[in-house]
């Protein structure tokens, strides 16, 4: 059972600011969706791993080269803020 | 005043010496002008796959197999979420509950003692970008960041809470940091921050076996800053503790200009990272054959080239300890050795003046501009009596300064040792003339007399007479 305050506290990790209506509709629909899972409580999985990955392929690996980087230009293009050539961002702490 | 005893456990992140970062072919090279050393993949941009790099993978077990690990057969990457930008992506790819490798130890020696120290975990994950502030973190109006680091590959080794005060967890650092370097899996150049390290600490009364509440002190990254960390630690724990009061769970900054631990505001560094399985990476089986090579190539690790100074060279245990605890002066030492093939006295040089310049002159053996092959010819110059030990320490400042050899420094400097009988009893007859009070001295008894009279010889001929020759000449003329 989800909570508001579950909802609030995810909505904190992600640094979503919720209005009162958000949080009521948000704490509804991750409800509907946990009880839409629970389904899979029905099954037995006693002996059955955790899954780690859902495609039956393992020890997939690149050597160790070194290749081509961006330009910086085109790497700074998406930053909404730039200066001295690092990406600008707001007061963390 | 109740007693406490000291709880440490250290998570320790050491950069892998690879050429590529460990999801992507971005070169790991330090520095860089900002966001030159990055690519789609570390940037996290939509579309992109990260692929493991086989070394990082390769270097994790081999450092796993030095700390006496357990290699995981089955280990994956998982995603760490958080929100910092640090990372672009808004995660960083670690591993949670199934590391590379567990179950290790290494050993310690703190006052003569060993103590043994477990280690819990070691796992691979990618490093992070550089955020630059202005002033402190807590005082800038916003940050720069740099992603040239985003993605090189890091182990962390996490150990068991058995270390019991600053030193030793600075020792238990310090072992650490030599046997990766041995190991080379890493340079660990902490100036360049290829190795650091967070320290979990809390106290507990003398008696007591459960933990107290801990906190956690990040932005450790020197020998000195762990030390001076802890110990301030203990103290204003110490002091809450006396007054009543409770620890605060939290994560701490050292300042190192204040030598204080400040709070970080708890809220950011909510400790709940939701980890999951990265659907991007597939799981690793970890071949044993794989495990069995990379354990027969391992190299020579600090205990074992220690235990051999000791056995094979003759040389105490301690000074074998100082010997080895770098890879560097080990190798040094060594190569002095087979040039100058007695270990003693290689050691004495090396453990004394070369040291005390080293430390003088704040420089690593690295730039050590004595070669090994110019303390050898400096020893066998001794030997041979083409200058006395006295004058060698003077030549061997010379070459310390300037690099030069020892040969051309006698040379110049006309410092050979005056080996000549006849120029010898010249000066000393002049001596005995000059000082009739401490010949009588002498010969009344007082043997300190000649020690003032070969001086006075030694000082005649500045320092170059050979000092047996002096003796001998100066007992034949007082008899």
């Amino acid at each position: 059972m989800i909570t508001k305050e579950d909802v609030d506290h995810v909505a904190l990790l992600g640094r979503l600011e919720l209005t009162e209506e958000e949080r009521e509709m948000y704490t509804r629909q991750l409800n509907d969706i946990l009880e839409h899972f629970q389904a899979l409580e029905r099954l037995n999985t006693e002996n059955v791993l955790p899954t780690a990955h859902v495609l039956p392929l393992k020890n997939v690996y690149r050597e160790d080269w070194a290749g081509q980087h961006l330009s910086r230009e085109e790497v700074l293009a998406n930053g909404p803020d730039v200066e001295e050539n690092c990406f600008k961002v707001p007061k963390i702490v | 005043m109740a007693q406490y005893e000291t709880v440490i456990g250290l998570e320790v992140h050491v950069e892998l010496k690879t050429r590529s970062k460990v999801f992507c072919d971005s070169t790991t090279e330090f520095g860089g002008d900002p966001n030159t050393h990055v690519c789609p993949v570390c940037l996290g941009l939509p579309g992109t796959l990260p692929v493991v790099n086989k070394t990082v993978v390769e270097y994790a077990i081999r450092a796993g197999l030095a700390i006496n690990c357990s290699i995981a057969e089955f280990s994956k990457f998982d995603r760490k979420n958080y929100y910092y930008p640090d990372m672009p992506k808004n995660y960083q790819i670690s591993q949670y509950d199934l590391p590379i490798a567990l179950n290790g130890h290494l050993d310690i020696e703190v006052d003569g003692e060993t103590r043994r120290i477990g280690i819990t975990r070691l796992h691979m994950e990618e490093d992070t970008g550089k955020l630059v502030h202005q002033g402190t973190i807590t005082t800038t109006p916003y940050s720069l960041v740099d992603y040239n680091r985003a993605g090189v590959p890091l182990i962390e080794i996490v150990s068991e809470p058995d270390l019991r005060s600053p030193e030793e967890a600075r020792r238990y650092m310090e072992k650490l940091k030599a046997i990766m370097q041995y190991t080379g899996v890493s340079d660990c150049k902490m100036e360049e921050g290829s190795l650091r390290c967070d320290a979990n600490i809390s106290l507990r009364p003398a008696s007591s076996t459960e933990f107290g509440t801990k906190t956690e002190i990040k932005n450790l990254n020197s020998f000195r800053a762990l030390q001076r960390a802890l110990a301030y630690e203990i103290e204003r724990q110490t002091e809450v503790l006396e007054e009543g009061g409770r620890i605060v769970q939290e994560t701490r900054t050292w300042d190192e200009g204040k030598g204080i631990t400040l709070p970080l505001r708890s809220k950011e560094f909510a400790h709940d990272y939701r980890y999951l399985p990265d659907p991007d990476l597939v799981p690793m089986i970890i071949d044993r054959e794989w495990v069995d090579d990379i354990r027969s190539s391992l190299p020579e690790l600090p205990d074992d080239r220690r235990q051999r100074y000791i056995g094979e060279y003759g040389l105490p245990s301690y000074d074998a300890g100082i010997l080895t605890d770098t890879k560097e002066l080990a190798d040094y030492f060594e190569d002095c050795v087979k040039a100058y093939p007695n270990p003693k006295v290689v050691s004495n040089w090396v453990m004394g003046d070369l040291t005390r310049l080293l430390n003088a002159g704040a420089v690593d053996i690295t730039g050590c501009r004595i070669r090994p092959k110019q303390l050898a010819s400096l020893l066998q110059l001794i030997d041979k009596g083409t200058i006395s030990g006295k004058i060698a320490k003077t030549v061997f400042e010379e070459m310390f300064a300037t690099g030069k050899e020892p040969e051309v420094i006698v040379k110049e400097k006309g410092l050979v040792q005056i080996s000549d009988e006849g120029a010898i009893v010249a000066v000393v007859d002049k001596i005995l003339a000059d000082n009739p009070k401490s010949v009588e001295d002498f010969r009344a008894g007082k043997e300190r007399a000649l020690g003032f009279l070969v001086g006075q010889v030694m000082k005649a001929t500045k320092g170059k007479a050979n000092p047996d020759l002096v003796n001998r000449l100066l007992k034949e003329k007082l008899q």
